[in-house]
Parts: C-alpha cells; structure tokens; sequence
C-alpha cells in the first residue's frame, strides 16, 4: 500500500478533538416549528423569489431561482405554508431577505423531483447546469456555487480532479462520516464530475486520521476509473484547497491563481456525494450533513439537518450546559462566533461547536510582537504575518497589499494560533482585507 | 598638467549645463499666481477635503481663480474667512454651516446587545464579526471610530456609548461618514431640524425587544407631516428637506422618540407621546 508522505510547508498541529464524533453515525434531524431560510446563502448574487406570501409549497419546491450565472436556486426543505417573507438574521450579522416557512406537520414530508440527469446521456454542460439547478454550493464551508467551480475556463484544461476528504478543521468530522456511509454516492459524484470537467483521473485526498474512510474507499474502488485514494500526514490548513493541491500534485497554485491554473479542480467530499444522490433524480439540496460538538453539548454527533433549522432549536434539542458561552459556526479555526442564536443553518454550515464558560480563555492580554517569527513558520503561504500585523496596526493597508500580499491570506488563523503575544492577527487581516476591498471600489 | 585639464574640462561642463538651466528656466517658465501661496498660508491648514478639493493647496488655487468662494472652507473661523475674502476683493459667499449627523439614538441604556464581543476595540472589526453583537444590524456598536478618526475633537462618546458631535467644532469634513462601518453619519445642513434618528428597516413593534427608541414603521410622522414632507420608504421615514417649510408637527405621535426636532439650544427634542427613558444604566444582555 502506498502512503503518500508528502505534504505542504509550514502548517500548524492543533489539538483535533475529533475522537468524539468521529465513530457516532448521520442521524436524521426533526424538523423545526419554523424554517427560516436567508435567500443569500451563497457567494455571488442572492437567490430570486418566486413564491409569495401565504402560499404552500412542496418539499424540494423551488423557493427562489438563481440570479444570473454565479448563483443557484433554494429549494424548499420541508412541504409547508411560507408565513413570510422578511428580514432574517445571518452569521455575517447582516440583515437580509429570507423566507419564514412553517412545516404541515402530518405532511409525508415526499420529495418534489425535477428534471433527472443521466449520467451516460447527459453532456458536460447539462451536468453543470444540472449542479446548479440542484442547487449545489461547496459543502465544505466557503459555499461557492459548485457549477462556476467546475466551469473549465477558455484555453485551459483540467487533468486532475481532486476530491478533498482532508478536513483538518478540529473537532469536525462531517466529511469523515460521509466517506464512511455515503460512498457510493460519493463515487457516482465523481463520475459526474469527471464527465463535467473532462479530467483524466481522479484524487481522494484523506488525511491519516482518517485511516478507516481512506480503506474503506480503496476496498470500493470502481474498476475501470482511473480514481486513487491518497492518504497524506496531518496537518492544518490541508483542507484549503491551494494546501491540497500542493500536497497531492506537488504543484504550487500562483498567487491570486486558482487551481485550474495547475490543471487540477478540487471539491469538497461531502459536495461529491451530494451531486451524486441529487443529479440522477433531478432533486435540489435540502439538508446537510452537521458535526455538532463541544464540551457544551450533551448529544454530540452527526446530524443530517434540514437546511433554515434555526440554531436555537437545534442547540434545544442537542441539549446545552446552562453556561454555554460560546458557539461556533464552522470549526474552531476558520468558524466564525455566533452573535445571535436566531440565525438559521446555511447549505455552508459545517458543524457547530459550543463552549462552556470554564474552556473559553477570558480575552488573553495582547502583547508587542517580538519578532519571533512563529507566525511566518506557521504561515501555510509563506506570508510574513508579523510584519502584516504591524502594518496593520500603523494602518498602511495599501503597502500591506501592494508589498506583503495581503489578499493572499485565506484566514486560516495559524499565525495566530501561534503567536505567543496573543496578537489577533487574523482579525487585523480581516479588517485589513476589507478596507483594502472597500477602498478600490470607491 | 593633469590638474589644469581637470579644471578645465569641469570648469567647460559647469559653463554649457548653466546655460542650458538658464534657458531653460526663461522657456520653460510656469507662472504662478503669488497670491496661492498667501492665500493657502490664510487657509486652516487642516487638509480635511471639507470643502470639496484634496487639500488647503488645491483649495486656495480655486479661490485664486474665482472658481469657489472663501465661505466653502468651514473650518476657518469667520475672521479668517472674510480675511481671505477683503485680500481677494471677493465676498466672503454664505455657505450654510453643515455638520455630521449620527442615525442612531440607541445608546447601551435602551439598546440590547445580543452578545458580548472580544477582539479588536474598533467599530470597523468588531462589524465583521457577526456584525458586532448588538441586537439591533443597523445601529452604532459604540467603540467610537468616528471619535477616533475626527481631527478636531468634535466627537465625543456620552456615557451610554453614543458619539455626540459638537456643533461648534464640526466641520463637516466627512472622515466619520467614511469610517463609520453601518453607515450611520451623515452630513446634514444645520437646517435641517427634523431627523430620523435611526437606520432599522425592520416592521413592527419587534424591533423595541433589541432598542426602545427604534422606528417602528408605523407611519405617524408621515401621516401628520404637511404635504409630501415625509414619506415611508424601505419602513423608515424619509424628510424631503428641499421643501424648505419645516415644521415639529411630525414628532409629536411618535410612539419611540425615533424622529426628533433638533433645537439649537435644547437639542434633541422628542414628541411627547414618545415613551420616556428612565433606566440609566446598561440595559441587560439577555439571553432568552
């Protein structure tokens, strides 16, 4: 058996904190008295609406049709009457237009099915349209529309498809239980996939805490594909995809490239296993698979969770400490804190992760950076963060874009995970990020 | 020997490049208008962009060329400005005085906060991080940037975490409009007495769990505003202040206090039908 030993430079080893979940199977989540589904739950364009107020809808109906190219329709996860259409809270903080639907509650809950797409007949372009009329975006976290992913631009070619089962995210282990239970559809995902974009071969890229998935898959193998499954070290950000690539292909991703630039696309597991139980039955997506974990939880697991659940009730029926004080959206990492329970969860929500008050760190005191260079050791890109902190607190934002390269940084938060001064400099670069953004469009 | 030659040949090129300069300083000659560098040396030196150019420079050559008048410039004091007017034989030109204005009133006493943020002490990250933890998106989160960035001292926290902006010292340069992350400042004619206190675009009475002083969208200012004075728009109330007849009639039915009548001297003043605050401490976190 070959292992592969290759893997990125720099990096960080947080504790993983996986051991919880990883062997509790996907259970199904009840549906909650109220769904309330935000029409932008992707990047790119908000969904359009094209149901009122008042009216019933199906289970799998489409609520709101895609906007132009970069977006995708929002299915209705639950067959219920649409109480209304207003202002919903979602994790950014912002206010935006979504849909209050309230489930029938003695409906057989069937599932409205659209156009199938086959996957000996259909052409690369009825597959990508295929993807976003599924309304599929990238499950891992970022939600990037799938289809605009797999889009192979003019003059370029795609040779490697890699599927990312890496999750290095501490404590999630969604991706982990979807390699173990779903691969079938994982594997007929992939043929989707490979049609779509013409690659020749594919990549399982697993990380070696997840020896059980990476053997179970191999065990599986279609024959006649050219697919492989690749176990590589742990390390944290493997799972960013520039990471992936540069582990699995030995390829670095150019600066402000993206992977098609080396020939290769990546996509999530869990996207992978999504498009091959969705496509062939012509179904859009409706719920998810959710790692809800954390010392303040009391029924951790694997929930597969219908889409709109409101947080408040899925942490209700998880069950929480009394002194729960900190909830995550996403991992620890790259997750971002809840500020208001009544936001819902999103088609990019990846786990939940809640903290008691005696795990979360009171504010640690920031100290001056003593150029120890941990940061730039552990900086995945080969930033200089320590500089870029600096520079941020001075406010030199343009130098930092011009010169240290700025909108490289995808936030992986390993400088500061590592910084012994407790500098928030992931929250300096964010800022940074942002004010760069905001100052070239005006 | 050697030396006379050295001499020579850099005594020769000394020659031929000072002849160049001096043609090139009679033919290439740009002419200044002496009175810029008097007039900018009479302008504040605050560089604010208040009046609308980059700079004081910038500024003084339009003055100098007649295009704008020494009354755009509103942080000279009036001295200065009728100063710069007799030297340029112009008039002075009645700018109305403009200030900031903030489009919030929920200050910690009357607004809730749903979480608790660490990080950062700034308005401008703490907004990105699920929009900052207050109950209500739209309103000041009150780590107080626009004190911050304001270079004349016009802004000041009062004690419920509010940013007060002192008429007298505001200059209308725009820098807290710019850094404000939820958009709250905005630059407003002293006139302009009837305001819009707040910027949520939520309907109903829900929106007084997260801030008591929040517009409701009920409608009664602009249903008892003269003519097309105020009308409804996304759910807040918008005053058509080119209708120069301004009146307080529209604040007195306002069941939160959300539009007030600023007065010069009273300040922000509420109808009375508005609900009176009391509590003068941190309204509770709440976590129900």
């Amino acid at each position: 058996m070959k292992t592969a030993k290759q893997t990125f430079k720099h990096g960080i080893h947080p504790p993983e904190n996986k051991e919880e979940t990883n062997g509790l199977p996907i259970r199904q989540f009840s549906f909650a008295p109220l769904i309330i589904l935000p029409l932008a739950q992707h990047i790119g364009a908000p969904s359009k609406l094209v149901i009122r107020e008042g009216q019933e809808v199906v289970r799998g109906q489409i609520l709101a049709e895609s906007d132009g190219y970069l977006s995708v329709p929002l299915h209705a996860p639950v067959s219920g009457l649409v109480k209304k259409i207003a202002y919903v809270p979602t994790i950014s903080g912002k206010m935006t237009t979504g849909i209050y639907l309230e489930p029938f509650p003695s409906s057989t809950q069937e599932t409205l099915e659209g156009e199938a797409i086959d996957i000996d007949s259909a052409s690369p372009e009825e597959i990508l349209i295929g993807i976003q009329q599924a309304g599929i975006v990238g499950l891992g976290g970022a939600a990037f529309p799938t289809h605009a992913k797999l889009k192979i631009p003019d003059g370029k070619h795609c040779d490697t498809l890699i599927i990312n089962g890496i999750e290095c995210e501490p404590y999630l282990t969604t991706d982990h239980r979807v390699m173990l239970e779903q691969s079938d559809d994982i594997f007929l995902g992939i043929k989707y996939l490979m049609k779509a974009t013409g690659a020749k071969r594919t990549i399982i890229g697993i990380e070696a805490n997840k020896q059980d998935a990476a053997d179970l898959l191999r065990e599986r193998l279609p024959k006649n594909e050219a697919i492989s499954v690749e176990v590589v070290p742990v390390k944290y950000p493997q799972g960013a995809e520039k990471m992936l690539i540069t582990a699995l292909l030995g390829k670095e991703v150019p600066s402000r490239g993206l992977p098609i630039d080396v020939n290769a696309v990546v996509v999530n597991v869990a996207t992978t296993a999504e498009i091959g139980r969705l496509l062939p039955h012509g179904r859009g997506i409706q719920e998810r698979v959710i790692t809800i974990t954390g010392p303040g939880v009391k029924k951790k697991g694997n929930y597969l969770i219908p889409i709109g659940t409101p947080l408040r009730y899925v942490l209700e029926q998880v069950g929480v400490d009394e002194s729960v004080s900190e909830v995550y959206m996403g991992g620890p990492m790259m997750g971002v804190a809840v500020a208001n329970l009544d936001i819902s969860i999103v088609k990019g929500t990846s786990g939940i992760v809640v903290f008691n008050k005696e795990q979360i760190e009171q504010a640690p005191q920031v100290y001056p950076c003593i150029k120890c260079g941990a940061c730039v050791d552990a900086c995945p890109l080969s930033l200089n963060p320590s500089k870029l902190g600096i520079l941020a607190k001075f406010e030199s934002y343009e130098k930092m874009a011009e010169e240290y390269h700025l909108m490289d940084c995808f936030e992986c938060g390993s400088c500061s995970y590592v910084c012994p001064s407790h500098i928030p400099l992931v929250q300096y670069f964010r800022l940074s990020k942002s004010i760069v953004r905001k100052r070239k469009v005006a | 020997m050697t030396i006379i030659i050295a001499i020579l040949a850099l005594g020769g090129l000394t020659l031929v490049l000072s002849i160049m300069l001096v043609i090139a300083n009679k033919k290439l000659y740009v002419y200044e208008d002496p009175r810029i560098d008097v007039v900018e040396d009479m302008l504040p030196h605050a560089n604010c962009g208040a009046c609308g150019f980059p700079g004081c420079r910038p500024f003084a050559e339009a003055l100098v060329s007649g295009e704008v008048l020494p009354g755009k410039c509103t942080v000279s004091s009036d001295e200065g400005r009728a100063e710069i007017g007799a030297y340029l034989g112009v008039s002075v030109g009645a700018e109305e005085k403009q200030v900031a204005r903030l489009a919030c009133a929920g200050g910690t006493n009357v607004a809730r906060n749903k979480a608790e943020y660490e990080g950062l002490q700034n308005c401008q990250a703490a907004a990105l991080v699920s929009g900052g933890g207050k109950g209500c998106f739209w309103g000041c989160l009150g780590f107080g940037d626009c004190m911050n960035v304001c270079d004349f001292d016009a802004i000041h926290m009062d004690e419920h975490g509010l940013p007060v902006v002192d008429v007298d010292k505001c200059t209308a340069c725009g820098d807290c409009v710019e850094v404000c992350p939820k958009d709250l400042f905005s630059i407003e004619p002293v006139s302009h007495q009837l305001w819009v206190a707040c910027k949520n675009l939520e309907k109903g009475d829900e929106v007084l769990e997260e801030c008591q002083v929040a517009c409701t969208a009920c409608g009664r200012c602009a249903m008892d505003a003269p003519g097309d004075l105020i009308t409804m728009e996304y759910n807040l109330p918008v005053v058509n202040y080119s209708i120069a007849e301004q009146t307080p009639l529209p604040i007195q039915r306002c069941p939160t206090g959300a539009i007030v009548w600023l007065d010069k001297k009273a300040g922000a003043i509420k109808g009375k039908d508005s609900k009176k605050i009391v509590r003068k401490g941190e309204r509770n976190m709440g976590y129900s």
